[in-house]
């Protein structure tokens, strides 16, 4: 597979704020890749960047095989762009915003606008001023997807969208994906990336600290395990890549750990011992990737440690 | 999620709040405004105040001897004297105060008016469109609070002038500068400006947006100084009746003393407040008076142009500018009949024309005229060269440079609305001088010589945008200086002309290298410069905006 996107050791400062140090970034075509970070993590840079209208300060960017700020016209023609915090133009409707957008972009499919417009449930005739913020979010996705870009580069789309309308994106992009083309998904509502992102990259500080399928970057992290056994479960806090050890009774007949990717099967094959009367076994969320990536931060915030702590299964 | 510990500053008690209180907070709100303005306010009060000051000083080094005053009558006592100074009643004994009333009063009562505009719609319809104030009402806070302590921050800033002025001019020890007549010269200051903070107060209500409301503002401030420009240099001075600007001149500072005009200003801006808080119940917090109307769901075709987009985000400015020139204009031209036949008889008259640049009375008064036009016509090009800024600023320009279009065609196409609805407005004014200039002075003639005059103007307009367009793509932060070239050029081409400045100042502005048509001749070299000149520093600062990042939210 060809890469849409390939970025590396990327970097840009606003005078004394690094927003990006070193950041690496490769998304393969016709994937939808999650770019997960808290804010102020670079993401919002990135996507300017990736667009050219931000200049890098060092660091090479490719998309889709041109230089994002020597070739960003003929560039932008290939790609959609959809802002966190879209303003529209006061007097103009919202109609007019999504033509004038793709129409300046290279075309505009009718019939998928006018679809658009009617499952996102949109008033194209109002005013830009008189819409709420979930309702420019609308104006600049319908811009976005009503053309036949081969990139969508999201950043954080849906913020103020009703989980209704959620739903509708998510069906949108999956569409988009089936069509052949590639989304870079920036976001920090884990649950949407997992439903559809392919690979994700983890970024933190302006630069990438995780990057691969959500398969793999699982294997990474612990998954949460409770039991419950028929004589007290001992012995567990010995065995390599247990974290967290709780009992959860008196008796300590129910316990629960989590574990290292890698050190489950020993961890499953300790408790056996024990008689299993139960067993339930948690993947890591998304979540607690992400805590687990930011939990220094968190836990000098002093707002707990890291993952398993918090425990409770969802 | 965090637990801050920062208590919020507790809410200052604002009396006893009734239910139905509607200025209750309206303290708290003054102070939390002056707060707001404690570096804008002092520094539009201490301008007025020592520009005011530093005139009355020249007056002295100017105007020293009997002679020289003499001259200064005769300059003054002309229709193109007097419809940029005051009545010619001042003349009769022409003392430094009664200069200070005559050439100066009107000129600083705009500025106090648009000082006070500019607080009453930043305080009222600028929070109401950011959604502040949606915030702040939802507090204990009354229905008119946010209107009242606007006004009571306009009424203070204003006093605090009128004082300083009273006490300064009458400390200076001036001759004819006595204090009573500064005090009523202070206060003329006050009244004018109470005025215009009541317009505004009802300008806020009409549109849901600040530059809506200050624009119409600062249109009856513009209204209200040509009525008094047009009485005041031919007929019986019964339009001068008519403008709050005329009332104050009329008060005659140092001459008379007679402050009854005052209470006609009060009176005024007492009913425009009162209109302002009846209409403010008759709408919805962050809504106008207008009813935001539905619009079309496609894009037209030209609307998916760079030029067609630009154009559509300009018209209501350029359309406003240009009836607003086209009527400056006509109202001017209707004066320059009597402009004419008011000046034929008097000999001396030559004398004082050939400094004003030679020819007949009406070219030179004609000339005159064109220079405040242009300036005006400068406004707007400014304004609109601007737009891309205020673009960038508000996060519109990122997704539209995110498309197909590149940054020198996005900018362009606003530089040509800019340029070239520059070039429309200043036709505008010179056709709308031209066609009643031709019927009051009955000269078919003067009509193809003023639109000619007006548009001659033209490249030193482009030079103007190209001066904004160079901040805007190496220095965006400063785009804002671009405003410096049209003051510049109403200091010196208006001013300059009653102060007489070195001509080098005159050079400075792109204004001052155009032929001064119809009293002049024509002279093309310059005019060429200037096209290439501005031609330079287009090219100049779009290729600063291509090698820059684009500021984002």
């Amino acid at each position: 597979m060809t890469k849409a996107i390939s970025v590396s050791g990327l970097h840009k400062s606003f005078g004394r704020t690094h927003a990006l140090d070193g950041l690496d970034l490769d998304v393969e075509s016709g994937e939808v890749h999650g770019f997960l970070g808290p804010n102020g993590a670079g993401k919002s840079t990135t996507i300017r960047v990736l667009l050219g209208l931000l200049r890098a300060d060092s660091g090479a960017a490719r998309v889709l095989g041109q230089d994002p700020w020597a070739d960003a016209v003929a560039l932008h023609r290939r790609l959609a762009y959809v802002p966190g915090d879209v303003e529209l133009w006061p007097g103009l409707t919202g109609g007019e915003a999504i033509d004038l957008l793709a129409r300046l972009r290279g075309g505009l499919d009718r019939k998928r606008r006018a679809e658009l417009i009617e499952r996102f449930d949109l008033d194209p005739t109002k005013k830009g001023r008189a819409y709420s913020k979930g309702n420019r979010q609308k104006v600049a996705i319908v811009a976005a997807l009503a053309s036949d870009a081969e990139l969508l580069l999201l950043d954080e789309p849906t913020a103020g969208l009703d989980p209704l309308m959620e739903v509708v994106f998510q069906d949108v992009i999956g569409e988009a994906k089936a069509a052949g083309r590639t989304v870079l998904l920036s976001s920090h509502i884990l649950a949407q990336v997992e439903k559809l992102a392919d690979r994700v990259s983890i970024v933190r500080l302006g630069r990438t600290v995780q990057s691969g399928t959500l398969g793999e970057l699982r294997h990474l992290t612990r998954t949460t395990i409770e039991a419950e056994t028929e004589r007290p479960a001992t012995g567990l806090d010995g065995l390599p890549g247990i974290h967290d050890l709780r009992t959860l009774d008196e008796a300590g007949g129910r316990v629960r750990f989590a574990v290292d990717g890698g050190r489950v099967d020993a961890a499953v094959r300790k408790l056996t011992e024990f008689g299993i009367r139960s067993l339930i076994s948690h993947p890591p969320t998304l979540e607690e990737l992400m805590l687990r990536h930011y939990g220094d931060e968190l836990a000098a915030n002093g707002h707990g440690t890291g993952p398993g702590t918090d425990g409770e299964p969802r | 999620m965090t637990t801050a510990t920062a208590t919020p500053e507790a809410p200052a008690p604002a009396g006893p709040v009734a239910g139905g209180n509607a200025l209750a907070g309206t303290r708290t709100l003054i102070r939390f405004a002056l707060r707001r303005d404690r570096i804008r306010l002092p520094v539009w009060i201490l301008a007025l105040f020592l520009g005011t000051l530093v005139t009355a000083g020249n007056f002295e080094t100017l105007y020293g001897d009997p002679e020289d005053r003499a001259n200064a009558v005769r300059t003054m006592d002309s229709p193109a004297g007097l419809a940029m100074s005051g009545p010619r009643h001042y003349l009769d004994d022409y003392t430094f105060g009664s200069m200070l009333g005559h050439q100066m009063l009107g000129f600083t009562a705009v500025l106090v008016g648009l000082m006070s505009v500019l607080v009453v719609t930043r305080h009222t319809r600028a929070e109401e469109e950011t959604g502040r104030a949606e915030l702040v009402r939802s507090t204990v806070v009354g229905r008119h609070a946010h209107l009242a302590a606007a006004l009571s921050v306009a009424v203070l800033a204003n006093l605090a002038l009128a004082l300083l002025l009273a006490l300064g001019l009458a400390g200076m020890g001036l001759e004819g500068v006595d204090a009573a007549g500064s005090l009523l010269y202070g206060f003329d200051h006050a009244a004018a400006g109470l005025v215009f903070a009541a317009v505004a107060a009802v300008t806020a209500q009409v549109t849901a947006h600040a530059r809506g409301a200050s624009g119409m503002a600062l249109a009856v401030i513009g209204v209200a100084y040509v009525l008094r420009a047009a009485g005041d240099s031919g007929g019986n001075g019964a339009l001068s009746w008519l403008s709050p600007i005329g009332w104050v001149q009329r008060s005659y500072p140092y001459v008379d003393n007679r402050w009854w005009p005052l209470l006609l200003c009060l009176a005024l801006a007492a009913a425009c407040a009162a209109a302002g808080f009846v209409l403010s119940t008759r709408r919805d917090v962050g809504a106008g008076l207008r009813p935001e109307k539905l619009g079309s769901p496609t894009a037209s075709d030209a609307l998916a142009t760079p030029l067609g987009f630009a154009l559509r985000l300009h018209r209501g400015m350029l359309a406003g500018f240009g009836a607003g020139l086209f009527l400056m204009g006509a109202m001017y031209g209707s004066i320059l009949g009597d402009a004419e036949d008011m000046l034929k008889d008097i000999d001396q008259l030559q004398e004082a024309l050939d400094r004003i640049g030679g020819a007949g009375v009406a070219e030179s008064f004609a000339s005159m005229v064109m220079v405040v036009l242009t300036v005006v016509a400068a406004v707007y090009a400014v304004m609109a060269a601007l737009r891309p800024r205020s673009e960038e600023t508000a996060g519109r320009a990122e997704p539209l440079l995110a498309t197909g279009l590149s940054r020198a065609r996005w900018a362009g196409g606003h530089l040509a609305v800019a340029m070239g609805g520059g070039t429309f407005v200043l036709l505008l004014a010179g056709l709308g001088f031209g066609v009643s200039g031709a019927a009051s002075t009955g000269d078919g003639g003067l009509l193809p010589e003023l639109a000619g005059a007006a548009l001659a103007y033209a490249p030193a307009l482009w030079v103007t945008v190209g001066v904004a367009v160079v901040l805007f793509g190496w220095f965006p932060r400063a785009s804002a200086a671009a405003w410096a070239v049209p003051v510049y050029a109403f200091v010196v081409g208006y001013l300059g002309q009653i102060l007489r400045f070195p001509d080098w100042m005159n050079n400075l502005s792109p204004f001052g290298h155009v032929p001064r048509l119809p009293a002049a001749d024509m002279d093309w070299t310059p005019l060429l410069l200037l096209t290439l000149v501005a031609a330079g520093l287009v090219w100049l600062g779009l290729a600063g905006l291509r090698r820059r990042d684009l500021e984002t939210k």
